[in-house]
């Protein structure tokens, strides 16, 4: 069969620069950081993040619902309920029966986890609560999703690290294309703060003190965030057939693997991902206007991508626009690609490209147009958006403007 | 010594279940309360912390309800009571 353009109807997202897709995208073209001082967690080395401030998870669940979900999953519904409502999506049986939900995240429930076993090790008590095994599973957010909405077509988690929902996002976008699936909820969320996995990182000496500042000049690493963003992805005839509010287009995903080292990353595995995208879509390097980078803020990864993106686009580097809004919602590792696909289909959308915020002046072996600090007008018709997780598994999508 | 699980029994399911203590009583069944299985684990694990038993596996499928829970409890904690003295 003929492969099917795949629009994006809906977004949704839950994160700590904005509880909802207008208020987050006002956070990013401002160039409004969310990174502060973490809430939570003093006398640990670790002292900024991007916190989702005043939760206030009591007023989107019950009870029940609250003993049942762990905080990855309930800001994965709360994205999921938000994007279904802005796509006004018609649900017939049939396309209950259609439709999927594809999410990613890297750590499942963590802080159910930290909490349960804390119990067990610190407390010495055996009885480990049982609610534990179903909060903490990866794919909880995805089920709760597809029951929330009598989803019963293919669902699945991906938890390939940071490029989790980039995964996610690219496999319900092929589903949908190929027609395995009539209508997508895809994306990713990630709970981070908690404080075994909080000790973790400060282990790996990844994280700044201060805050993040990609492609920067005396940039000292990232800053964990958390959150979630989900997308409705449907074939886009069935969406302008019924009128829908057409956001952005998903026009291809590539993926590699590194096959090279467990934290550094590889240029080659990043610029052939983002070839594989351009590939998918049809597209050539000089059709991209915007590069969302996975600019983490780490020494090693700006550099690596920036190498990656000169390899690749050459002399065409000069007039792409690149910028990292990790900067502002922090790295909500296994959400991050969700977070920054939901930025990307906006920057296309309205024309904007969101900042690089926190940044004290260029690096030069990351010579990039990161737009600092101030977000920029921008015509292009095409856009990427990059993940390279730590592993070396890449996932990479590209957009077009509606 | 039944007198005082009851209402206890009680507690703890209305607390698991997020219902109000005065909608369960003494001859309520789970399926009446709207209990499903998961719900009944959960009150298990609250039950054992309460009293501080360990509710073996074979005793769960003998519970239809309130009554098979005091009952239960009750045997246990006289049974805790003889390995104590």
């Amino acid at each position: 069969m003929t492969a099917r353009r795949v629009a994006v109807t809906g977004i949704g997202v839950f994160s700590a620069c904005g509880k909802d897709t207008a208020g987050f995208w006002e956070s990013l073209r401002e160039g409004r950081s969310a990174i502060g001082p973490l809430d939570g967690f003093a006398g640990f080395r670790i002292t900024t993040g991007a916190q989702i401030r005043d939760v206030a998870v009591e007023a989107h669940f019950s009870p029940k619902e609250l003993d049942l979900y762990d905080r990855f999953t309930q800001y994965g519904l709360i994205a999921a309920r938000e994007a279904v409502r802005n796509a006004s999506v018609e649900w017939t049986q049939e396309l209950r029966t259609m439709g999927g939900v594809v999410t990613g995240s890297c750590l499942g429930g963590k802080p159910t986890e930290d909490a349960s076993f804390r119990q067990l090790y610190a407390a010495g008590n055996p009885r480990v609560p049982p609610m534990t095994i179903p909060k903490i599973m990866a794919n909880a957010a995805a089920s709760a999703i597809t029951m929330e909405f009598g989803l019963t077509g293919p669902s699945f988690t991906f938890s390939t690290a940071c490029s989790s929902a980039s995964h996610a996002i690219a496999h319900a976008f092929w589903m949908v294309r190929q027609g395995m699936l009539e209508v997508a909820i895809a994306g990713g969320s990630e709970a981070p703060f908690s404080a075994g996995h909080l000790r973790a990182w400060e282990a790996l000496r990844v994280v700044a003190p201060d805050t993040c500042r990609p492609f920067s000049r005396d940039r000292k690493g990232m800053a964990l965030g958390e959150g979630a963003a989900m997308l409705v992805l449907e074939p886009m005839d069935h969406a302008r057939s019924r009128g829908a509010l057409i956001l952005g287009e998903v026009v291809g995903a590539g993926m590699s693997a590194d096959a090279h080292h467990i934290t550094q990353p590889s240029p080659e595995g990043a610029a052939r991902a983002m070839m594989l995208a351009m590939r998918d879509a049809g597209i050539g390097a000089g059709q991209i206007g915007y590069i969302n980078a996975h600019g983490t803020g780490t020494t090693v990864n700006d550099v690596t991508e920036s190498k990656a993106i000169r390899s690749l686009f050459g002399s065409h580097t000069g007039s792409l626009l690149v910028s990292s809004t990790k900067s502002m919602h922090g790295h909500a590792l296994g959400a991050a690609g969700a977070l920054e696909a939901a930025a990307t289909v906006m920057a296309l959308r309205d024309g904007v490209v969101p900042p690089t915020a926190n940044h004290l002046g260029p690096d030069p072996n990351c010579d990039l147009d990161v737009c600092p600090n101030s977000a920029r007008a921008c015509a292009a018709e095409y856009a990427l958006s990059n993940s390279f997780a730590f592993g070396g598994l890449n996932a990479v999508l590209a957009f077009r403007k509606a | 010594m039944q007198e005082d699980i009851t209402p206890r029994v009680i507690r703890v399911i209305a607390a698991t279940q997020h219902i109000p203590a005065e909608t369960i009583s003494a001859a309520s069944s789970f399926e009446e309360l709207k209990i499903d299985s998961l719900d009944g684990i959960n009150i298990v694990f609250a039950l054992e912390n309460e009293f501080d038993v360990n509710i073996p596996d074979d005793d769960l499928k003998a519970i239809r309800g309130v009554p098979e829970v005091v009952e239960g409890i009750t045997k246990l904690l006289r049974q805790k009571a003889e390995q104590a003295g």
